[in-house]
């Protein structure tokens, strides 16, 4: 995207810790899970934000965070302005209907004793004044069709579904408010690539008619090129670049974000042994003990002292104008 | 290690598992859904089948059947063989087959969470199989447990031992689930989508893992994905699944370079590329097969851009290619040779 829209999501210094605790009667806190550890951003109106980044470094818990499902240990999050850790009533019940979630786990988060048609039509329960009581089952099944699913199967329940089928449940349900941000949590992970691509584009053309903005948490890097306008690199709890797609894609210049890129699997099995794979070193840390100024550095090549002494700021550095975590930025194309 | 666990020499003629022209149905309230319709494939010693295809098609509910953990009713097998070493597993007693199901066929399911129990510890549910299967004592099985944690790359795997499963991403909760399949050395491990809650560093990971694997234990695997590139990566042989039957199979070069049905074909050109931004994502137009009212003639043709009258009236055979290659379309020649398409 060329020009970024007004900003209405702004997210500073978020921390989450999860308490380590032992003993059974009396429970000690013996440490902390540092899952989400100073995250700043900005979202932008009708624009796509992609994060990637190690399982286990914190996204889901962020997203968790922006949907007031968590709570943080510290750090804000403003929508239009307003802090949404302190808001209540009816500014709460906005925020409810504004900030829509897909969930990762499309098996956990349908209740199982609820129909389809009651599961996509339970937000209008809520929010009635955004569908008459009349008007909600064809409501429903236009979802329903929107994202590929046949409305006659309105009245089935989630575990006649396949895994594919139920993650679509998920976004049908997040779209049924018209919210003006999601945040989709690995929301195609399960989908094959034509579906894949469907809801993509379903998510885009949204987008485009209505303005909405994404969050867009994913493992696929090529999906997560192909819809995000900017993306942010995560790595133990932190954001270690950011910038727009063309910026990580053809100019990262820190080394976790290269190491990332080089390992995806290209669909091509004539590419196998041919492919320059970054091979990580060493196993992924601890979050209740990350290593001391930079995190990556237990598994970084370039890793000198320095790195071990001082943690390396999100901020422009020489080589390139967008920011990036590494005292030793540099460009190295790694997508062929 | 209990005595049922024999060393199983391929006998010649079979192979280590065989899917034969298999059928499941659900009865369901608003009527009979026909899942699987006459799926046939096999899996010999070492080697990496992909099972492909759309979401719904059957993929992993053919999973279920050969682990025998269907449940019947709903569903129900009205025919097929389902051989392990040329027996057939649907005809053994039960508790035979629930020893080779534990021992030597193993799956890592594709929802980890809800395969997880919420209520005991993970540590506790990986080293509950090492003692139960293979009578170790509760210290061996913890130290077991944390070999595997580790074994999968969970960060700090002993100190995590006590943890719950909501304590874990999913990710690492994907990981838990693989050590598990893994604890007993299984010779089949069915994979279904075992990778799709871990970045591309970790997944490479595991990958050379289940590689090794596959050739110090010679161990079979079946991979279902839909992840493109990891098929191209890993897999020996792919099947491609719709509408619950095989529609085309061959090996992994043959069918990237050229598919030998429509539904491939249209798969191969959805996939979006790392090293283009891209437009509007290609993808196959309409909606996927109803199973209660299944189309007549080809399952995909209502969805193909090349039907033909015939399409429409005739259900395609499974057409012999050569060199193991076979195809369920009624151009599947001209698909080939590119004349079509
Ligand atoms: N309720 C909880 N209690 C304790 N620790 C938790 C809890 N929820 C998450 N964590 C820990 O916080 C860290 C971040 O988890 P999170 O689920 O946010 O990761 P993620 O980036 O979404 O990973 P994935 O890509 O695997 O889904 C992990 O180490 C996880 O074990
Ligand atoms: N208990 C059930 N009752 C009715 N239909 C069912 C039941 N379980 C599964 N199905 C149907 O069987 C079909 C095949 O499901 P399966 O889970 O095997 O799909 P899959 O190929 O693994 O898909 P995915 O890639 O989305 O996981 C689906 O259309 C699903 O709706
Ligand atoms: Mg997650
Ligand atoms: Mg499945």
């Amino acid at each position: 995207m060329a020009n970024l829209g007004e900003s209405i999501l702004q997210v500073d210094n978020l921390v989450k810790h999860f308490p380590i605790t032992r003993g059974i009667l009396f429970k000690k806190k013996v440490g902390a899970v540092k899952a989400v550890d100073g995250v700043s951003f900005e979202l932008h109106k009708g624009e796509t934000l992609g994060i990637v980044g190690e399982s286990g470094c914190g996204k889901s818990t962020l997203a968790k965070l922006l949907m007031r499902l968590e709570h943080p240990t510290a750090g804000r999050a403003t929508l239009h302005g307003k802090d949404i850790f302190k808001m209540s009533g009816s500014e709460l019940r906005r925020l409810r209907r504004n900030v829509q979630m897909v969930m990762q786990d499309p098996y956990t988060s349908l209740n199982p004793r609820m129909t389809v048609g009651d599961i996509i039509g339970e937000p209008f329960e809520i929010h009635p004044e955004v569908a008459p009581r009349g008007d909600r089952e064809r409501k429903v099944q236009e979802l329903l069709e929107l994202v590929g699913l046949s409305p006659e199967h309105i009245n089935r329940y989630p575990h006649q579904f396949s895994g594919g089928q139920r993650q679509r449940i998920g976004i049908a349900r997040a779209l049924a408010l018209k919210p003006e941000v999601i945040v989709c949590d690995e929301p195609v992970s399960a989908l094959d690539v034509s579906i894949q691509a469907q809801v993509v584009n379903l998510l885009e053309s949204l987008q485009n008619e209505l303005q909405l903005s994404y969050i867009f948490i994913a493992h696929d890097l090529s999906v997560v090129r192909h819809i995000s306008d900017r993306v942010g690199v995560m790595y133990l709890g932190k954001i270690v670049e950011i910038g727009t797609e063309d910026e990580i894609y053809n100019r990262p210049t820190h080394p976790y974000t290269q190491a990332l890129l080089s390992a995806v699997p290209v669909p091509d099995p004539m590419a196998r042994e041919h492919r320059e794979i970054i091979r990580l070193e060493g196993d992924v840390p601890s979050p209740a003990d990350p290593p001391s100024g930079c995190r990556f550095r237990t598994r970084c090549w370039k890793a000198q002292e320095k790195c071990a002494l001082e943690e390396p700021l999100l901020i422009r550095r020489a080589v390139e104008p967008h920011p990036s975590a590494c005292h030793f930025a540099e460009l190295r194309h790694v997508v062929a | 290690m209990t005595d049922i666990h024999v060393e199983t020499e391929r006998v010649q003629g079979h192979h280590l598992l065989e899917v034969k022209d298999l059928f499941v149905e659900f009865h369901t309230r608003d009527g009979v859904a026909r899942v699987i319709n006459g799926v046939s494939y096999h899996l010999d010693p070492g080697e990496t089948l992909a099972v492909l295809g759309e979401s719904g098609s059957g993929k992993s509910v053919t999973a279920q059947a050969i682990m025998g953990i269907l449940d019947m009713p709903p569903a129900k097998i009205p025919k097929g063989q389902i051989l392990y070493n040329g027996e057939d597993l649907l005809k053994m007693p039960e508790d035979k087959r629930r020893d080779i199901r534990g021992q030597q066929i193993s799956m890592i399911f594709q929802d980890a969470l809800s395969a997880l129990n919420p209520v005991f510890s993970v540590g506790w549910q990986i080293s509950e199989t090492l003692r139960t299967r293979m009578g170790m004592s509760k210290a061996d099985a913890m130290k077991r447990a944390v070999e595997l944690m580790d074994q999968v790359k969970i960060p700090a795997a002993k100190a995590r031992l006590k943890d719950y499963p909501h304590q874990f991403s999913g990710g690492m909760r994907q990981r838990v689930m693989i050590a598990m399949s893994l604890a007993m050395d299984p010779k089949v491990l069915i994979a279904d989508e075992p990778t799709t809650a871990l970045d591309v560093t970790v997944q490479a990971q595991i990958m050379d893992l289940l590689a090794d694997l596959r050739r110090d234990l010679n161990m079979g695997m079946i991979l279902i994905t839909h992840d493109l590139g990891v098929v191209a990566d890993v897999a020996d042989r792919i099947a491609v699944m719709y509408a619950g039957r095989i529609i085309e199979h061959a090996d992994v070069r043959a069918l990237y370079k050229q598919p030998a049905h429509p539904y491939t074909k249209g798969l191969l050109e959805s996939i979006p590329r790392l090293d283009d931004k891209g437009t509007v994502l290609k993808t196959i137009k309409g909606l996927p097969p109803n199973l209660m009212r299944l189309p007549t003639g080809c399952k995909y043709h209502p969805r193909c851009p090349y039907t033909q009258p015939i399409c429409v009236s005739d259900e395609p055979r499974s057409l012999n290619l050569g060199n193991g290659r076979t195809s369920a379309c009624h151009f599947a020649k001209e698909m080939l040779s590119g004349e079509l398409g």
